[in-house]
């Protein structure tokens, strides 16, 4: 427990000193993104991870929040820095879509609801391109910040940062909580922990609502960092495959599954596209569907879940074999969701953490 | 004795086939009652009935003298009634500790305290040493003691058992009974659906015998095991082979004749 | 104005014939399998690009190339299932069809980027699609391309009909649909019958491409509006059920068709609308059966 409490100070402390160190903009531009979709992706993992409903429409909340921000920005003209305190209307924007859309969506089984969030999806899309006060295909530009490129930069990346850690934060209490188990257990069965008695309706609004609004207040951030929002950046559905693959590829349902994914997958693709043969847009297509495939299909539950398993699985050779539970988490989230007693597991850690 | 639990009259059909034919079955408060019958006489129907995951077409199901007919299945788990499944239904992403404590969601106390609880009930079936385990990584066996467990932490009046000796081991289901009649000298009532004859017939004091809807017989299992109806009952149907030599006072053959069995 | 509105009427049930086609398809994928399958848009675009191709270089009449497209796209189905839909299994098993499904449509629709461009293009046989090539029925303009396609989306519907209720095979694809684990007890080679299954599935997109392809312009890209299309259609009329996916089709393309006459650009959005009213009100869909509390 201590080192795992030890290696998230490590890990803070090296995010902090990132920028100071790599001070080049072009650099921490990509600490920026990673940051972003860190936030993004483990946003998304509270509601779809824990509760088994696979949203591919994320980026409505995204791209919702940029929007926000921008026509509030516009219509009582805000200058300057000051913009950001209005990130918490955004949120609250991003909840309330997230109670009208779970008030239809979550009546449906999970398959279903998977295809609503893509239809509702394209519906935000259409009205983004449709709408006139939304700048139809052009967009909302955001006003300038008037900040030197590398303070630029480092500020974004303090402020991405701040949100990605407090994401992080929410995504490990609602793992220890009563709230939390209540969702993994509509995620295994829903119908019986319904007759249990869980409420399984508000539960998962109020998962969905905690996912939409963390979503949208970054999708403001982002807006802001890159001056601009059009209906197929602020809607874009790859964005959404993006979250999905992060966190699956990080591990599904766990905390530290979609940071890992998001500091993997971001800095990779950034990377990617500025390589001359990608720039075309399919290439990069493809490579999302295979990495895609590959996750999907040979390692479902993901990098920390199946890494934790193969290093169980070396060091356990020959003895006998009931495997524990895969509690390969980092810090504050490493015991159970009831708290207190750590779980039963052989004495050495493991460092696949 | 006054029955705790009661059905009356009981119909459900999906579309042309007619599950429950009027099924009337009483259970009194304090006994361990048994619920027989051949394959698709209508067993797990009637328990679904009862604990709310189904809607009768005709009839009223009775807990003391409430009416708890409509009552959807987490209310009527709150009330008192609590159930287990022929094909066990257990979380099997969380660990065991975690499926008990799912079911304690009515219980405001503090934390500690039903863990306390949930701890016990464990060590009550035999499972606590796999706590901390993921309950998918569990036996067969294994998964039905937990179900059982985690019914009881809501300390229900009733408890109703859908196969509980179903696909286990012969110690095992010693296991189970002792177990069962342990919570029966504390006053659970039991009402469970079984094939397995001799389990059926050593634990419960009173047997009822569903055959094609409805409840054809029913009394103490001596009177059970000669009557000629729930012999028309099961022949034709699969034969189980829990019965096999199961011999003695059970098979009279004195009052039919074998040549006029129908099926 | 009476006029337009008949019209479009007319066309819509036209059209909505051939995404009766498609959606068939879809759902009887879903019925059967439990697998929901993204891809089936942009497979509907590469049956479009393969007609358009043959009859660009072989100058084959459209619909006899359907010889050529139909078997090619019964084995790219039957491909795509082996390859990566064979090993799901678990309990979220239809979610993670999704996903992969999601991920071969991304690589089909690079790949066809990668081959053909951006550029917009549209099968032309003036014959068939030309300004004038249309009967003229009661004062309306049909189309002889639409008539086609709805002709060969009835025959195709029938057809596969035929197959369910009347074959062997379809039996057999009935009984999986019913009790998966049943079936292989009798005999049944689940594996082979649902690559088939999904082949058929698919191969139908042939027929959807050549109309599809030959009533618009499209490119690569023009996948995704067809697939949330569809899937709203097979939502709308309940997953599983091929009444239900006909019905909705019918309906939905109509209604956008008529909505158009006024609203072109939100024409679209009455799909959505249309889909959302439903499920507030019956979550399994039209025609869908509802989601009995297990056990």
């Amino acid at each position: 427990m201590a080192i795992r409490v030890g290696l998230l100070i490590a890990l803070l402390a090296l995010a902090i000193a990132f920028p100071q160190v790599f001070t080049n903009p072009a650099v921490t531009n990509y600490g920026v993104f990673a940051m972003i979709f860190v936030t993004a992706a483990s946003a998304w993992n509270i509601f779809s991870g824990n509760s088994g409903y696979i949203s591919l429409g994320n980026a409505v909340f995204f791209g919702s929040g940029a929007y926000a921000l921008g026509l509030m920005a516009k219509g009582w003209n805000v200058q300057g820095a000051t913009v950001f305190d209005l990130l918490p209307l955004v949120g609250l924007i991003g909840a309330g879509i997230a109670v009208i859309f779970g008030l239809i969506a979550l009546h449906v089984r999970r398959h279903t609801f998977i295809v609503i969030t893509i239809a509702v999806f394209f519906i935000f899309q259409l009205m983004a391109f449709n709408f006139s006060f939304t700048g139809g295909s052009s967009g909302l530009n955001s006003p300038f910040l008037t900040w030197q490129p590398v303070p630029y930069n480092q500020n974004f990346y303090y402020i991405a940062l701040g949100f990605a850690a407090v994401t992080v934060a929410v995504a490990a209490l609602v793992r220890r909580s009563r709230f939390g188990l209540q969702l993994r257990a509509i995620r295994d069965d829903e119908d019986r922990a319904s007759g249990l008695g869980v409420k399984t309706m508000r539960v998962k609004l109020t998962a969905l609502v905690i996912t939409g609004s963390i979503t949208a207040m970054i999708g403001g951030v982002w807006f802001y960092y890159i001056n601009q929002v059009q209906p197929q950046t602020g809607f874009d559905p790859l964005w959404d495959l993006q979250i999905v693959l992060m966190a699956f590829l990080g591990g599904y349902g766990s905390v530290s599954g979609p940071v890992l994914g998001a500091l993997i997958i971001e800095p990779g693709s950034l990377w990617l596209n500025t390589q001359p043969q990608f720039s075309g847009g399919y290439l990069s297509e493809i490579l999302l569907g295979l990495i895609f495939l590959f996750v999907v299909l040979v390692m479902p539950r993901g990098i920390i879940p199946t890494g934790g398993e193969w290093i169980k699985r070396l060091r356990t050779r020959g003895r006998p074999a009931v495997v524990p539970a895969a509690v390969t988490e980092k810090v504050g989230v490493a015991v159970a969701a009831v708290g207190g007693t750590p779980p039963l597991q052989p004495p050495a850690k493991d460092g696949g953490q | 004795m006054t029955a705790l639990l009661r059905t009356e009259g009981i119909k459900k059909a999906y579309g042309g086939v007619h599950a429950l034919t009027g099924a009337t079955i009483s259970v009194d408060e304090g006994t361990i009652a048994g619920l027989i019958g051949p394959n698709g006489s209508g067993k797990t129907t009637l328990f679904n009935v009862i604990t709310g995951y189904q809607r009768p077409d005709e009839g009223q199901v009775f807990f003391g003298d409430r009416v708890i007919t409509s009552l959807a299945p987490e209310k009527v788990f709150a009330v008192g009634i609590g159930r287990t499944f022929q094909l066990t239904r257990i979380f099997p992403r969380l660990t065991v500790l975690e499926n008990m404590l799912v079911a304690a969601q009515h219980n405001r106390s503090q934390r500690h305290t039903v863990r306390r609880r949930a701890m016990e009930l464990l060590e009550f079936v035999g499972i606590h040493k796999h706590a901390d385990l993921l309950a998918g990584s569990l036996s067969y066996g294994q998964r039905k003691l937990l179900e059982l467990a985690y019914v009881l932490i809501a300390d229900p009046r009733v408890i109703l058992l859908d196969e509980p000796a179903g696909g286990v081991n012969p110690t095992l289901i010693n296991l189970i009974a002792d177990r069962i009649r342990e919570l029966n000298s504390q006053g659970k009532t039991f009402l469970i659906v079984e094939h397995n004859m001799e389990f059926v017939m050593g634990l419960c004091s009173s047997v009822s015998v569903l055959e094609s809807g409805s409840c054809v017989v029913s009394g103490p299992p001596e009177m059970i095991r000669t009557d000629k109806r729930v012999l028309d009952a099961y022949l034709g149907a699969d034969f189980e082979d829990d019965e096999a030599g199961q011999q003695g006072p059970a098979a009279s053959p004195g009052q039919e004749d074998p040549s006029d069995v129908t099926s | 104005m009476g006029r337009e509105l008949y019209q479009a009427i007319a066309d819509g049930i036209l059209v909505g014939g051939v995404y009766a086609l498609m959606a068939v398809g879809l759902t009887l994928i879903f019925g059967v399998l439990d697998i929901i399958n993204i891809a089936q848009g942009v497979l509907v675009i590469l049956g479009a690009y393969l007609s358009y191709s043959i009859y660009g270089h072989l100058h084959i009449d459209m619909f006899v190339g359907l010889a050529i497209t139909i078997p090619v796209m019964f084995i790219i189905g039957v491909v795509i299932h082996w390859a990566f839909i064979r090993r799901l299994r678990g309990t979220e098993r239809t979610s993670m069809t999704l996903l992969v499904t999601y991920a071969v449509a991304l690589i089909i629709e690079g790949i066809l980027y990668k081959i053909y461009g951006a550029n917009q293009v549209q099968i032309n046989e003036p014959s068939i699609n030309g300004t004038n090539a249309s009967i003229h029925v009661l004062g309306f303009y049909l189309g002889y391309i639409y008539i086609y396609g709805f002709i060969l989306a009835i025959v195709l519907v029938a057809a596969i009909y035929l197959l369910l209720y009347r074959t062997k095979f379809g039996r057999s694809v009935r009984a999986i649909m019913q009790d998966e684990t049943a079936a292989r007890l009798i005999g049944i080679e689940v594996n082979r019958v649902a690559a088939v299954t999904f082949g058929i599935g698919v191969a139908v997109t042939a027929a959807g491409g050549i109309a599809f392809g030959a009533t618009n312009a499209f490119n690569a890209n023009s996948g995704y509006d067809l697939i949330s299309r569809l899937l709203a259609i097979i939502i709308l009329g309940g997953l599983g059920s091929v009444g239900g996916a006909l019905a909705a089709s019918i309906f939905m393309i109509t209604l956008e068709s008529v909505v158009s006459i006024w609203q072109p650009t939100w024409a679209i959005a009455v799909f959505y609308a249309a889909l959302i009213l439903v499920l507030l009100f019956r979550p399994e869909g039209l025609f869908g059966k509802k989601a009995v509390r297990a056990q």
